[in-house]
């Protein structure tokens, strides 16, 4: 029996809207498991690479260094990597904290807040959490992409279509209507 | 001083919500302590402020999109007060319902069907590499497919009220920008019939797990907690609008009908070092015993009758089993997420027949204000919106209490009270226990856990150091 091809995903610095939209291709979630067996993704659980993965989408950006370690296993591990949906490509909305310095937003939560009951003035600084970097970073500028799927988030045609040309081999050609920025 | 083993449990993939649970075991194997920490941050309330107000809608929903709707909506309730409409027209008001009802009933049958099910069909202990979607779809392809066909029905619901599924622009301050057409009305009146079938079938499969398994499940991650949630004036369950009410572990009024415009005076939230979460709790009671539950479980507990025939008397059993007194059973969740889809179900059958989602007064005005709280119950729980917007329409000032932060201290009483039952004294980690753990954090459907586990379940490493930091032991559970 041919081996089935592998597909991995990670959800980073994103809202996990893109993982949603990719249950969003429904039913067909019955073929897709006749197509690829699933590697390590929250799908199955699988939490390190088992082998070589034909196919790694990446949703979210850069924003801690845990996402930047996660990001380049995926890099190290899969054959063709997508940045999935607009936070991937571009950092997105979380990007926004970029033009901010980080400790005026932690100050608003933690500090400033209508609610915010501190009177120690503790920032979260415990060693079980990761650190914040300087800025959200696009998945591009951390490694290698090869494909953008655009979207906030892709549909799950867009992301359906996509993946079975993917595997394929076929040329990653979207009808227009399923190509959308927002 | 003894030998102090420190327990991570860090689930890798995480995105909204890195969680993870730390335990501190003594040289006796005995949990000195346990903790469950959020290690993601982001700035939502600093960075959004400079942007217009009619933005805030279509941006804070991506905070999350497992329920953007919530945040859409609860966004939208807040600008409707900016712009000074306190009225909605009926159009506008029984869309933005629809889509709610929609985003319920999706959100609770994923949660259902494609994280929790194999816990429950296939049991705690089970082979995790069948324990999870994949393992139910090729075991019980029925119920899987009801599952998925459930959560697309909700999400359709959705785009034909928002425009899309995940992160819709469907409502605008003082309204929504447009109704429902007969034909598309039609296309959900086809299949209703179906999805009332499969609701019942769903809720009985709840009911009938957490009875037959009653013993095991009465003491697990459980404890008495005060409980929260919006109700109607007449006290009806309402998941879109209503007034604050809270009640204690046996049922007395600690506040009742609050508008929640005034939320500031009743609650509040601690900050701790070693979590991105705060911990909210109610004012007059103080940290130490004002923490509360939210989400399907308190809302059962909290209201006084559901306004759909199906749902109330579903609720009448489950109060039947504590003789009307509130429900401090966690795994009861699951049971009450199901009334709560059936209730769903009914809402949307009840606004599909209703003439007013085919109005075209959609958009109310009136005098601008310059701060506003919005409230919604979303289906993990009371979701806070507070605004200020400057003379120029600019966001000055944003407070979010999401749903799952109101739950912060009950995970961590859910880690502590199963790491005492079936942690303590155990010198070795099994992968069945860290799973009890992850049973317990996932009853809440916290919003990490969707974006952990949203198809399947948490991996988890255990790693088990010595007091010098040396590592002794460790776990992956894939």
């Amino acid at each position: 029996m041919m081996m089935k091809p592998k597909i991995a995903t990670a959800s980073l610095a994103g809202c996990f809207g893109c993982h949603m939209s990719f249950l969003d291709i429904d039913e067909r979630i019955l073929q897709l498991i006749e197509l690829v067996d699933f590697d390590k993704s929250p799908i199955d659980d699988i939490k390190e690479f088992t082998g070589r993965c034909a196919i790694g989408l990446i949703e979210g950006g850069c924003a801690n260094e845990d996402n930047v370690h996660v990001l380049q296993e995926f890099r190290k591990h899969c054959d063709i990597l997508v940045s999935v949906g607009d936070c991937a490509i571009t950092g997105d909305i979380p990007a926004l904290r970029n033009n901010i310095p980080l400790k005026e937003c932690l100050e608003e939560a933690y500090l400033n807040g209508p609610t915010v009951y501190n009177p120690e003035k503790i920032i979260p600084n415990d060693k079980e959490l990761p650190l914040c970097l300087d800025r959200v970073y696009p998945c591009n500028e951390v490694v290698k992409m090869d494909y953008f799927l655009p979207g906030c988030p892709p549909s799950g045609d867009a992301i359906w279509q996509a993946v079975v040309a993917l595997l394929n081999n076929k040329p990653l050609d979207l009808p227009y209507e399923l190509i959308k920025y927002d | 001083m003894g030998i102090t083993k420190r327990v991570v449990i860090e689930p890798v993939t995480r995105v909204e919500g890195h969680g993870k649970v730390s335990l501190l075991l003594d040289e006796n194997n005995k949990v000195t302590q346990a903790r469950f920490h959020v290690v993601e941050f982001r700035g939502f309330e600093r960075f959004i402020q400079g942007r217009p107000y009619w933005e805030i809608p279509v941006l804070v929903q991506r905070l999350c999109g497992i329920c953007p709707v919530s945040h859409h909506l609860a966004a939208a309730k807040a600008m409707d007060r900016i712009v000074g409409a306190d009225k909605l027209t009926p159009a506008a008001e029984k869309i933005r319902r629809l889509m709610h009802y929609g985003q319920m009933f999706q959100s609770h049958a994923l949660h259902f069907f494609h994280l929790c099910s194999p816990d429950l069909l296939f049991g705690f202990d089970a082979d995790p590499k069948t324990r999870n979607i994949i393992g139910v779809a090729i075991k019980y392809p029925e119920l899987a497919i009801q599952g998925v066909m459930m959560r697309k029905y909700g999400q359709e619901i959705i785009k034909a009220t928002a425009g899309k599924k995940i992160h819709g622009t469907g409502a605008i301050p003082g309204g929504v920008n447009k109704n429902l057409s007969i034909a598309e009305r039609d296309i959900f009146l086809k299949d209703i019939n179906q999805m009332f079938d499969w609701a019942k079938s769903a809720l009985n499969i709840a009911k009938d797990y957490t009875l037959k398994n009653l013993d095991k499940l009465k003491p697990f991650a459980s404890f008495d907690s005060n409980h929260l949630s919006l109700v109607r004036s007449d006290g009806a369950m309402d998941l879109y609008h209503g007034n604050l009410r809270a009640i204690t572990a046996d049922g007395k009024k600690i506040f009742d009908q609050v508008d929640y415009s005034n939320y500031c005076d009743y609650l509040t939230e601690e900050v701790k070092s070693w979590s991105y979460m705060k911990f909210p709790f109610i004012k007059s009671l103080g940290p130490k015993d004002g923490w509360y539950r939210v989400g399907p479980l308190a809302r059962v507990n909290t209201c006084d009758f559901i306004d759909t025939p199906l749902a109330e008397a579903a609720r009448k059993e489950f109060k039947a089993l504590t003789g009307g007194k509130p429900n401090n059973i966690t795994m009861a969740y699951h049971w009450t997420r199901m009334i709560e889809l059936l209730h769903s179900i009914e809402k949307i059958n009840e606004l599909l027949h209703d003439k007013d989602l085919q109005g075209t007064d959609l958009v109310v005005k009136g005098k601008r204000r310059n701060e506003a709280v919005g409230l919604i119950e979303a289906p993990r729980g009371t979701l806070f919106h507070h605004y200020k917007v400057d003379d120029n329409g600019l966001i000055v000032m944003a407070n979010l209490i999401v749903s799952t932060t109101n739950n912060n201290e009950a995970f961590n009483r859910s880690v502590q009270k199963v790491a005492a039952d079936h942690i303590d004294g155990v010198a070795k980690i099994t992968e069945g226990l860290l799973n009890h753990i992850e049973v317990a954090i996932r009853a809440y459907d916290p919003c990490l856990s969707c974006a952990t586990h949203a198809m399947g379940k948490m991996p988890l490493i255990v790693t088990l150091y010595d007091h010098n930091g040396n590592e002794i032991d460790r776990k992956i559970k894939e």
